[in-house]
């Protein structure tokens, strides 16, 4: 059966090369939510360093989460990730300790970044964005200006069915906990069920849950009034002036997106010289100009062409703007609670 | 070779491939089953039935049988659209049928995620039917046609319909058009002749058909998304959530073999349909 060995030669060969290949020196995996940094920053990061750099996708948090907590982390280096999930990682030993020494543009940072509490003093973690939740809503076809999360709970007849809302746990439950008072981490089960009884309320003046299209409905005149995260509501900004970000009165969650080294990786040198890349002004400059999010970075956004501060209002948010609103965190067991209550909101009739 | 050195290097590939990626997964996932989800999305090894006495809590069996319903109601509207489909290919001039099988399938050709993002940029409020009606002067709002489970149904409909044309066209088109014509001779209508003669000679076709849009209809989780906007929730979506949102494996799992077991149900109830109707003629 020569042909028959031939087949398994050329087989055996191929996963040699792929095994081979993945043990290569100085390249990393890193895991980021699609073009959530500009399409040529790992080019420039290999031209410049040499380091090979491969991007890997997730599309939410829980995404990657479950391909590290599956793999105890082996097969990437540097994940990007949201706050309460910082936390998650480092319970579960999977995030590195940080060598500051290798990151000396951490000092870019404005000094608030680096006290935020779900990882005081960066011991496991560096922001790469940061902002918070609000309401992202055409101003012509409102009529006026929104301040409440109660227009997106209890619209108005004009607004009703012209409402999209964020569909993750964390979001979809954000604008029910922060109406009614409570901390947008609560864990108190009549809290949540007090929530829970809002949101079906206002699932009827719903169009859709939607955590992925939802400006490009705002821009089309489908939905007038949507949730949305204040670097995501100036896609729609770009695209139509009349698109306003505005945080409630109530107050809104304040998160940061966040790169962390797995404990697991085998390039942690590499992993570190790619962090202080992105903290360099001029490239910390060119993510946030790129993805339109506020990054946490000093130098970066003083650098930031002025012109984008008067198109994109909300890139001008201060840093104290910012911590004034509530820092989400990991609320451990709870999750199941989150989870049980989210699918009794959606699946609610 | 010898006989059983040749059956087993033919059988070889084909059994290995079956073990590793179906045998070893849905044994994996019954264990899994019958774990615990950790604080942090891991599994905690601890042997029990927790997942099965929560798959039946109200919230959960409530979404169990709406997603039964949905996929009963997308059966119905299938066969009631693919009958007379396949019927008008089935007795259309030999030269037709194939091209006109080949517009049926031709949809096969795009990927399912495109052809059900199609039906957004026509159903939406600003969208093509919306944008027409308006423009012919027959309603002056634009009506809300998307994300309900009108457009939930209308998109898996449009998605599965094939599955349901083809076999039926297999059955139709081997029928013995003589057995007709002596229904017609003999003083039956068209319709009884219809009726009473072709419908029972393709009982088993439309059974199979049947099957074919219920079980990829049931577990579907993509079209509540984007057609239902999220707002209604099938068992599909529970167990994508389960797995991708909830990190609760384990009870992901067992969702799955609940739908694993419906879908089971559903098959060896058509082939004891088939048998039993193959032992009465």
């Amino acid at each position: 059966m020569p042909v028959l060995t031939r087949w398994i030669a050329a087989t055996l060969l191929c996963l040699a090369t792929t095994l081979g290949g993945a043990q290569a020196a100085d390249k990393i995996v890193i895991s980021n939510w699609d073009a959530y940094m500009p399409g040529d920053l790992l080019e420039n990061f290999t031209k410049e360093t040499g380091i090979e750099a491969e991007l890997s996708l997730h599309a939410t948090n829980e995404e990657i989460m479950g391909k590290v907590t599956a793999g105890g982390g082996a097969g990437y280096d540097v994940i990007f990730v949201t706050s309460p999930f910082v936390e998650a990682l480092v319970k579960l030993g999977l995030a590195a300790e940080l060598d500051h020494a290798k990151i000396p543009n951490l000092a870019n940072l404005y000094s608030e970044a680096r006290s935020l509490a779900y990882d005081p003093g960066l011991a496991h973690s560096v922001p790469y964005a940061w902002g918070t939740t609000g309401l992202c809503y055409r101003s012509d076809l409102v009529g006026g200006s929104l301040d409440s999360w109660w227009d997106l709970l209890r619209p108005s007849d004009a607004l009703k069915g012209k409402i999209t809302m964020l569909a993750t746990d964390r979001w979809l439950l954000l604008p029910g906990f922060k109406a009614l008072g409570y901390s947008a981490n609560t864990t108190d089960e009549a809290e949540v069920a007090a929530a829970r009884d809002v949101l079906i309320e206002a699932k009827k003046g719903l169009l859709a849950y939607d955590d992925t299209t939802f400006y490009s409905k705002l821009v089309s005149g489908e939905a007038w009034l949507v949730e949305a995260w204040d670097g995501w509501c100036n896609y729609g900004v770009y695209e139509n002036p009349d698109i306003v970000f505005t945080v409630p009165k109530e107050g809104a969650d304040l998160w940061a997106d966040t790169m962390v080294i797995m404990a697991a990786s085998e390039n942690k040198d590499a992993a570190h010289a790619f962090i202080d890349y992105v903290l360099r002004p001029d490239v910390g400059a060119w993510v946030a100009s790129n993805i339109l999010y506020k990054v946490p970075n000093a130098q970066a956004m003083e650098g930031l062409d002025p012109g984008l501060y008067e198109a994109f209002p909300n890139l001008a948010m201060k840093p104290e703007d910012i911590l004034a609103q509530e820092a989400l965190r990991d609320v451990g067991d709870a999750m199941k609670l989150y989870s049980r209550t989210v699918t009794e909101i959606t699946a609610s009739e | 070779m010898p006989e059983s050195l040749r059956r087993a290097l033919l059988l070889g590939p084909g059994l290995t491939w079956l073990a590793l990626f179906l045998v070893v997964p849905t044994a994996t996932v019954l264990l899994y089953s019958f774990f615990e989800r950790g604080t942090y999305g891991g599994i905690d090894t601890i042997l029990n039935i927790e997942n099965y006495v929560r798959a039946v809590d109200p919230l959960y069996f409530g979404i169990l049988l709406k997603s039964l319903r949905i996929a009963a109601v997308v059966t119905a509207v299938a066969l009631v659209i693919g009958y007379p489909v396949a019927y008008l290919i089935a007795t259309a001039p030999k030269r037709l049928q194939i091209p006109l099988l080949l517009l049926v399938m031709l949809p096969f050709w795009s990927n399912y995620l495109i052809r059900t993002y199609a039906w957004i940029v026509l159903l939406n409020r600003e969208g093509l039917i919306n944008n027409a009606l308006r423009w012919l002067g027959l309603v002056d709002e634009p009506l809300s046609l998307l994300y309900n489970d009108t457009a939930l149904v209308i998109g898996l409909v449009y998605g599965y319909l094939p599955f349901m044309v083809l076999p039926l066209y297999a059955s139709i088109a081997r029928l013995n058009p003589e057995i007709r014509e002596a229904a017609t001779d003999l003083g039956a209508s068209s319709l009884r002749g219809f009726w009473t003669v072709t419908v029972p000679l393709t009982r088993q076709a439309i059974a199979a058909g049947c099957i074919f849009v219920f079980v990829p209809s049931i577990g579907n989780f993509i079209t509540p998304d984007l057609l239902g906007g999220g707002r209604t929730k099938m068992i599909g979506n529970l167990i994508y959530d389960q797995f991708l949102k909830a990190r609760d494996w384990p009870f992901g799992s067992t969702l799955a073999l609940i739908l694993i077991g419906v879908m089971m149900a559903l098959l060896f109830l058509q082939a004891w349909f088939v048998n039993r109707q193959m032992r009465h003629g």
